[in-house]
């Protein structure tokens, strides 16, 4: 009789896939776990524990005991002492760990991907044939970074400890994500995954000894974000690498102020999915489901923000309206389902109570069944006509929410998909490559995908750019997020010249004003300062910048936008013009050096002629600096194309103060940004004398600017400035800590040293692919093919 | 938790007093669910419908590649499904040497298509299992109807030219004629692919219209030889202009194209159809022909029709595998699921 009913109804079948070897696992464990340290899992009775639970049903899978600070400080110390030797071991030897970790997990992957499932709820299918096979792969992929390291990354080195968190979306791969490229390049960890979604973290950490990893080099602790931030502002570490909510994000970056950290963080989004008239609809709808309704929507970089073109909208509302009808919602074990259980009951509340009050706000919503909450399922959902300042339209939702607005140019879908603060990823759906090519570049986010979403791949960077946090995970653009220069190494300190008043009048007045906007302008505040020769004579007043010089200058770099979108021919042109103009005041220049610094001729030549050289360096770069083109398995390719930064602030260091203003300005400017420069306190007048050359040399207006006075004060002006995009800066501690602090409010993108830190005159120092680097931001774009 | 289901309900929240809506489409489809199938009177040639259709290959086999992955159909299921499956199929010989002996077995094959014992066993004897249609080259037509015997099976035949269709026209059109005489009820007509590759869209909306008028009653399947086609675009314009023209299906391959029916090409054949019902509210067959030989592909097929067009597309009016092995294959599936053991092709009948 059932045969004949399914023959009527041509259902699927509720197929569960097997849990039990998972279950006989957590077993093997007595359903607890505590830390891995120094290759030991550490269990102490007195822990606090923390319940991991199946979303799908409330049961309980495993207690988890949160570390103690005395455990963190362990695990630490631990990978402080392992760390040498892991480097020393070479990328060979490490490459045979990672490549064994990759099999490892392939051995257990079915495994996993059950233990995967019910500790996070998002679908079986999706955790076997996508989570853990990206994460496998990542594991193989590093395996042959490691291997090149010592060719490709030669003059470079391991960053030493890191602190590595992960969100409970992707638990598994957010670890790999982490962690091959770390060990990779010889870095040891001290690694803590989401309280809700520790299981499978749990399950690597008894694979790391299998595979050969020393004791001490992957450490593992739980608990919840207390220990999270302990961990992240912990001294002993290095470097810490996050991924989860922009507040978190924002609180690990005040929290570690001043410490003199690497951060690489990777936080929320609200990425625009445009489609354009001319896009497959078809195809445009099942990428929504590639990408809002998978992984129940709980996906940093999800397409939550539809941006249709008005022509289509009615449309593809249509079509959205009928493809929902087929999602099936269901326990997250079972191989027929497309959406399972949200995280947990807090987060199912949380989407719930924010599309109630987009109803109350006039939202219209489309739901195409009703909302379990006994197994925290939430239906796939569709919301048109809510006001674009609804949180629903502005916030990350975390939740299987479309929100979609229309468009009607494609300036206006450029500038809705910007009009955000995040900046992770965007997808963009036309079959116009005109069209395509003209907007992906347009769009502030990290990766682009064009008539696809959610793709990923261990070749190719990820990341995004403004409050979506800075660094890229995967790729070889990833890999510098592990590594440092080799030695960098201060010259011999020239002795400081001593300042004492000592007025000679001989001379007219020399008052250097402000550059900005291609004008020289007098100081907003009307206040000056002298500054003074070498031998403490006067030597001329310059301008004490406030607030409202920095706002000037940032409006004016603002203005000059096309200066990133010139060729790199281009460019290199007008930093040739530069170098040419500047070298024909070369006596006028040796002479000022010599006066104002207290050099030797000899010292100011060889400032000046490296100067002239770094130009020419940097000129040469501008139309050299290419992206790459990643191969990752599919029919398409992967571009990674370094973009300019933007507005990039750059506070000067007080060494060296001509060789130091043209070795900041000018890799900034080659590749496409518009720099605001803050020079030397004690040298000011050198910046600002460059000046008049700049005025020669057809730079366009706004692209240099230069506003002095008190250093501090203008950084923390600075970097408080929401539209500056980055800030270089050489100061003392104070200040770079006063700073890190203040760009947690927008998540500035920073490059911070301290004075002193570097011979600049050596070019291995003062112009490697370093300043480059930092001067690019890289967006990957990809573009899956045929016809 | 047992919340496994397709999503159907409607719902009114409980502390706001707005209706969550819903797409209207969903309550034409529940009325609609059992009704019978109007024929296609086809539409006037419009250029607009064609000219603006862009395919995205790439997602369409990214689409394509989770149908299975996506669904399961297992067990008591996947017997329920394959017996289905039998029902949907056109039993098919097309072959040079066909002779009067080897359709009659063919014919003896779709009326009985797995054994009384197996049907017994199955406990499925009520449905009275016949395969949908016997399709037969013109000459064969009169063996095959007298095999057939006022069976429930449909009888189908290749014409116009078939397989590359480029005999004079009148010819052609004589060639329907005499198909519908001698008995069949469904006529695979093929395509000129000179119109298609040449843009000659008008022209192959006049073609196709003329084969339909000489149809009649008979119900007409017309095929696109997508391997010919060149790329999905224009298989999706071709879909399009054939249902504008009265087709009652439309149909992959011929079977002797070098590459046949593949689930990209026919999900986004399917997607026409299921544009051209939004549109019109007209429901189109779909057929898939070729290179079907074995149940997980067949399922697959499957899963992709209920997916995109929903049950109602799951009968043998509206969509149809162009098969000659697949049956085999099928019964030694369910051979395994009734005994559990495998079974071997040489204990089930030949088609």
């Amino acid at each position: 009789m059932t045969l004949l009913k399914s023959f009527e109804n041509l259902d699927y079948s509720e197929a569960l896939e097997s849990s039990k070897e998972a279950y006989d696992w957590l077993e093997l464990n007595d359903r607890r776990f505590g830390q891995l340290i120094n290759g030991k899992f550490i269990s102490s009775k007195n822990s606090n524990l923390i319940a991991s639970l199946n979303p799908s049903n409330g049961e309980l899978l495993a207690n988890i005991e949160i570390a103690s600070s005395e455990q963190l400080d362990l695990a630490v110390e631990a990978a402080r002492k392992a760390q040498p030797s892991w480097e020393l071991l070479g990328g060979h030897g490490r490459a045979k760990i990672l490549y064994a970790l990759a099999r490892l997990l392939q051995k257990h992957s079915r495994l996993i991907s059950v233990l995967e499932t019910l500790d996070n709820g998002k679908p079986i299918r999706e955790s076997r044939d996508i989570d853990i096979p990206l994460a496998i792969r990542h594991f193989y992929h590093h395996a042959g970074w490691a291997q090149l390291q010592d060719k490709q990354f030669s003059s470079y080195q391991s960053i030493g400890v890191v602190a590595q968190i992960v969100p409970w979306n992707f638990p598994l791969l957010m670890l790999s994500w982490k962690i091959a490229p770390a060990l990779a390049m010889g870095n040891t960890i001290v690694f803590k995954a989401a309280e809700q979604t520790p299981i499978t973290a749990m399950f690597f950490a008894h694979l790391c000894e299998q595979a050969g990893i020393p004791p001490g080099v992957v450490n593992m602790i739980n608990g919840d974000g207390n220990i999270g931030a302990e961990l992240a502002a912990h001294k002993g570490v290095d470097k810490v690498a996050f991924t989860g909510s922009t507040a978190v994000g924002q609180s690990i970056r005040k929290s570690t102020a001043g410490q003199g950290k690497k951060l690489t963080l990777e936080l929320g989004g609200k990425s625009a999915f445009i489609v354009f008239e001319d896009a497959d609809l078809d195809a445009a709808v099942e990428g929504l489901v590639d990408s809002i309704w998978f992984n129940q929507g709980e996906v940093c970089c999800a397409g939550s923000r539809l941006l249709v073109q008005t022509e289509v909208a009615e449309d593809l509302h249509l079509r959205i309206k009928e493809r929902i009808k087929q999602l099936r919602l269901g326990s997250p074990l079972d191989k027929s389902i497309d959406l399972g259980s949200l995280v947990s009951k807090t987060q199912f509340n949380r989407v719930s109570e924010m599309v109630k009050d987009g109803l109350k706000h006039g939202g219209e919503i489309y739901q195409a069944c009703d909302i379990e909450s006994e197994g925290n399922l939430y239906p796939p959902t569709l919301i048109t006509n809510i006001d674009s300042s609804h949180p629903l339209a502005q916030e990350e939702i975390f939740g299987p929410v479309l929100v979609s607005m229309t468009f009607r140019t494609q300036s206006e879908a450029v500038e809705l998909a910007n009009n955000s603060r995040y900046g992770l990823a965007a997808s963009i759906w036309s079959e116009n490559i005109n069209r395509t090519m003209d907007v992906a570049p347009k769009i502030k986010a990290g990766v682009v995908w064009i008539n696809c979403h959610n793709q990923f791949d261990a070749s190719c960077g990820f990341g995004g750019v403004k409050e979506s946090g800075f660094g890229r995970e995967g790729g070889k653009e990833g890999l510098y997020e592990y590594l440092k220069p080799n030695g960098l190494k201060p010259s011999k300190k020239t002795a400081a010249a001593l300042i004492t008043e000592n007025p000679k009048n001989d001379v007219i007045d020399r008052t250097l004003k402000f550059y900005i906007g291609g004008k020289q302008v007098r100081p907003d505040g009307g206040h000056s300062i002298a500054t003074f020769n070498a031998d403490g004579s006067h030597a001329a007043f310059v301008g004490a910048g406030n607030r409202k010089d920095i706002r000037n200058a940032v409006s004016a770099a603002s203005k000059a936008a096309t200066w990133s979108s010139q060729s790199g021919h281009g460019r290199a042109q007008i930093i040739y013009f530069l170098a040419e103009n500047l070298s024909v005041r070369e006596s006028e220049w040796i002479q000022r050096l010599v006066t104002l610094c207290g050099v030797t001729n000899k010292q100011a030549k060889a400032e000046f002629d490296e100067s002239i050289s770094r130009l020419f360096s940097y000129a040469a770069w501008a139309d050299k600096y290419d992206g790459a083109v990643h191969s990752a398995p599919y029919r398409g390719i992967t571009m990674a194309l370094p973009e300019p930064i933007g507005i990039l602030a750059q506070i000067a260091p007080e060494e060296l103060p001509l060789l130091t203003s043209i070795s900041l300005i000018a890799p900034a400017i080659a590749m496409g940004n518009r720099v605001i420069l803050v020079p030397s306190e004690r040298f000011a007048s050198i910046a600002l004398e460059l000046v008049q050359t700049i005025e020669t040399s057809d730079v366009p207006a706004g692209v240099i600017n230069i506003v002095s006075g008190n250093k501090r004060e203008l950084a923390e002006q600075i970097v408080g400035h929401a539209e500056v995009d980055g800030t270089w800066c050489w100061a003392d501690k104070e200040t770079i800590a006063s700073i890190e602090s203040i760009s947690a409010i927008d998540l500035k993108r920073l490059w911070v040293h301290e004075d002193n830190d570097r011979d600049w005159l050596n070019p291995e120092q003062g112009e490697s692919l370093e300043f480059l680097r930092n001067a690019t931001e890289v967006k990957n774009i990809w573009t899956p093919y045929g016809d | 938790m047992k919340i496994n289901k397709n999503i159907t309900k409607t719902q009114v929240p409980q502390e706001d007093n707005k209706v969550i809506s819903y797409p209207n489409l969903a309550d034409l489809e529940s009325l609609n669910e059992n009704s019978s199938v109007i024929r296609n009177p086809g539409t006037d040639f419009k250029l607009d419908k064609i000219s603006n259709i862009v395919i995205n290959k790439s997602a369409v086999e990214r689409r394509c590649s989770n149908y299975g992955t996506r669904r399961s159909i297992k067990k008591d299921k996947q017997a329920a499904w394959l017996l289905k499956a039998i029902t949907l199929m056109d039993l098919t010989t097309l072959s040079g040497d066909d002779t009067d002996a080897r359709v009659r077995r063919l014919c003896s094959k779709a009326k009985q298509p797995i054994s009384n014992k197996l049907e017994k066993i199955l406990g499925v004897e009520s449905l009275n299992l016949s395969v949908a249609a016997v399709c037969v080259y013109h000459d064969m037509l009169t063996s095959a109807k007298k095999a057939l015997n006022h069976s429930e099976v449909n009888l189908a035949a290749v014409s116009t030219g078939f397989p590359a269709g480029l005999s004079p026209l009148p010819l052609r059109l004589q060639e329907i004629e005499y198909s519908v005489d001698s008995g069949a009820n469904e006529i695979d007509i093929v395509i000129s692919r000179r119109h298609v590759l040449e843009g000659n869209w008008e022209e192959l909306y006049k073609e196709v219209k003329m084969f339909r008028e000489k149809c009649g009653g008979a119900h007409m399947k017309t095929i696109l030889a997508t391997g010919e086609l060149g790329n999905l675009s224009n298989i999706a314009k071709a879909s399009q202009v054939c249902m504008m023209a009265g087709a009652d299906f439309i149909k992959t391959s011929t079977g002797k194209e070098p590459t046949n029916a593949t689930l990209p090409v026919s999900l986004v054949m399917v997607r026409m159809i299921r544009n051209f019902y939004n549109e019109t509210g007209i429901r189109i067959g779909f057929k898939a022909a070729g290179g079907i030989s074995d149940t997980k592909t067949a399922l697959l097929y499957m899963t992709m029709i209920q997916e995109e067009l929903g049950r109602r597309w799951l009968e043998p009016d509206l969509f149809r595998f162009g098969a000659s092995s697949l049956l085999g294959d099928i019964e030694r599936q369910l051979d395994h699921f009734s005994s559990g053991y495998y079974s071997a092709s040489y204990r089930h009948p030949l088609a």
